[in-house]
């Protein structure tokens, strides 16, 4: 386990560092002008240049970029343009609303996806199957944005049970939770569904049956441990999309996470702030990456041996 | 690695038995005679069982509803998708519900929008935005992934290493922050929006095609081909990718879906194709600030989108069906 860990740490490191030098190489190549930007639109030609020397912007791209990951090696990511506070500072401030906010998406899409996919392929073929993945294959084609905003017509605003966005209390999160988590639930109740249905097939759970065991237990502690195996290297290539899907729901309810301020730096071309939301998003993914690594191993014991020789 | 060269060298030597058995002539004529007659066959089976998928079909048929209302938008459409009515608001200056059920002389079957303009002229234009952007895109993405995971798969050794490590690290960034920036960066116009789409897309068709070209480069057909003197690109793009064209075929329809979600995503957040120009997502961009008083400037074009990312998935679930059986029975 812990060489498997060590291994996944190390392959971190050129990830990290590529997604930094491509986010940098693409804002060097920026056609707006961060110090102009910077310095607001009375300044005078001088002081935009002298602006620009300070900020270490007339330098070479790779001046610039070991300049700037001699600084955030040491924590330090740099001040906003805009709103002139340390970049660290502010992720600081917004990240515990995104965390809130991830956590409650994957409560959602697991509470919802993994016993959906499951009852239907117990009861496959049969109604409530037909109409589990109907409804399934509609959720996977309805977009978040949009689904965010009828929650929040509908019971924000026609049967005003929950509040119309902002973050504060528990209540807030309900519905950007939900929103966050449908599309995804609506994922892994289909991945769920044909991996039980893989399972189902084998010859342990005949044997399993033949013993007569009950069906429910035969559900519960041969087929489900099984079937999650394959759900767990899917949630791998679901997190990308799902931080993705963040953005564009904390943009919706007005949430004040991570991913709105980012939004907010690519409108504002807001250097240090985008490199820095860049960063921290690619690290999420990184991090979550290797944790599911992780949990496949433990769930798994032939990828923890077979990773390890 | 190892591993794989081990099980290369242990292919081999049944290889070179068949190939001295038979004259090369004859190997060659047997296994083209072979192929061809089972590519027919299997295409003609792939669509009985499409044609007997009635979801498969019933998607079919909304995708190619979507392309004519596409095609056919300034027919279809009542008015002018641009135009801003005088009448098209309310005397308090806001959006004209549907006029369908009223008495009213007005013509605005799903009402306006917040400038007076139709908004069923606007969603039936909006579909060629859609479509245009969703189609090409995936075509893009399709072929950079193709290109980059069979020649990763076929070369091996660094070329390999360099193109999977560089794949690898594309997917670790979120695809919606990263077409964020790149569009923000090179000004949202609807052939940047294409490229960039297919430019953060491509690593999923990449990843699938690479798998499959592994399986396929140490098999009996490609030996053969390489022994009769062909050359390595020759081999991976007359033999290899014909192979491979199921699954072309699959990723080409249902990233179509993905793409046009995408596309409607980066509309929603105001830096996709730029208006006037209706797109469904930039509307509902322009329809959330009164989604309480006008919740049908949000309705109907998220309905649109969902439609079209509906039909494209089930049609595209029924194509993977149809033309890999061995997931068949997981339908």
């Amino acid at each position: 386990m812990i060489t498997l860990l060590t291994r996944r740490l190390l392959q971190a490191i050129p990830v990290l560092l590529g997604i930094s030098i491509i986010t940098f190489f693409l804002i060097y190549y920026l056609p707006a002008d961060p110090a102009r930007l910077y310095a607001g639109p009375s300044a005078t030609v001088e002081t935009v240049d002298r602006i620009r020397h300070e900020l270490g912007l007339d330098l070479p791209f790779w001046e610039q970029y070991l300049r700037y990951m001699q600084r955030v090696l040491s924590g330090d990511l740099g001040f906003s343009y805009r709103k002139q506070i340390p970049v660290t500072d502010l992720l600081l401030s917004r990240i515990p609303y995104t965390l809130a906010l991830i956590f409650g998406g994957i409560f959602v899409e697991l509470l919802i996806g993994l016993p959906v996919g499951l009852a239907s392929a117990v009861a496959r073929g049969q109604w409530m199957d037909r109409v589990g993945m109907f409804i399934a294959l509609v959720g996977v084609s309805a977009p978040p944005f949009w689904l965010g905003l009828l929650l929040l017509y509908w019971f924000g605003y026609l049967i005003p049970i929950f509040p119309l966005g902002g973050a504060g209390s528990l209540a807030h999160l309900v519905l950007p939770s939900v929103t966050a988590g449908l599309g995804g639930a609506a994922w892994y109740a289909r991945m769920m569904r044909s991996s039980t249905l893989d399972i189902l097939s084998a010859d342990y759970i005949r044997t399993a049956r033949a013993k007569g065991l009950r069906s429910i237990l035969v559900i519960l502690r041969h087929v489900l441990p099984n079937a999650l195996n394959p759900i767990i290297t899917m949630a791998g290539l679901d997190i990308p999309w799902f931080i993705g899907g963040i953005v564009l729901v904390e943009r919706v309810f007005n949430w004040p996470g991570v991913g709105r301020l980012a939004v907010e730096a690519i409108e504002t071309v807001d250097v240090p702030l985008i490199l820095g939301t860049v960063i921290f998003t690619a690290l999420v993914v990184v991090v979550s990456g290797i944790l599911i690594d992780l949990a496949q191993g433990y769930a798994d014991p032939r990828i923890r041996q077979g990773r390890q020789s | 690695m190892t591993l794989r060269s081990s099980k290369s060298k242990m292919k081999l030597d049944p290889q070179r038995k068949l190939i001295t058995e038979l004259s090369v002539e004859e190997a060659a004529a047997q296994s083209e005679a072979l192929s061809l007659s089972e590519q027919s066959g299997y295409l003609a089976m792939a669509w009985r069982r499409l044609r007997r998928d009635r979801t498969a079909m019933f998607g079919g048929v909304l995708v190619i509803l979507i392309v004519l209302v596409a095609i056919l938008a300034p027919t279809l459409s009542p008015h002018d998708p641009v135009e801003q009515f005088r009448d098209g608001l309310t005397s308090g200056g806001q959006p004209v519900p549907s006029t369908l059920f009223t008495d009213s002389d007005l013509n605005f079957p799903l009402g306006t929008d917040a400038n007076g303009r139709d908004l069923l002229s606007r969603i039936l234009y909006g579909a060629r935005i859609s479509l245009v952007v969703g189609v090409l895109a995936n075509l893009l993405a399709v072929a950079i992934g193709t290109f980059v995971g069979s020649v990763a798969a076929y070369f091996g050794g660094w070329v390999e290493t360099i193109l999977m490590r560089f794949t690898d690290m594309m997917m670790a960034f979120p695809t919606l922050l990263l077409a964020m920036t790149l569009v923000a960066i090179l000004k949202p116009s609807i052939w940047i929006i294409i490229l960039v789409i297919g430019a953060v897309y491509w690593t999923w068709i990449a990843r699938v095609i690479y798998g499959q070209v592994l399986a396929l480069r140490d098999r009996d057909f490609v030996t053969a081909t390489r022994a009769l003197g062909a050359g390595r690109l020759f081999t991976l793009f007359h033999h290899i990718l014909p192979q491979l064209l199921p699954t072309i075929i699959v990723w080409g329809t249902l990233g179509i879906a993905t793409n046009v979600m995408l596309e409607a995503s980066l509309s929603y957040l105001g830096i996709g194709v730029q208006p006037p120009t209706p797109s469904w997502g930039g509307m509902i961009h322009q329809g959330q600030s009164f989604y309480r008083a006008a919740p049908w400037l949000v309705i109907f074009p998220g309905l649109a989108i969902m439609l079209t990312v509906f039909a494209f998935n089930l049609f595209g679930d029924g194509l993977r069906d149809a033309l890999d059986p061995s997931q068949r029975g997981r339908g």
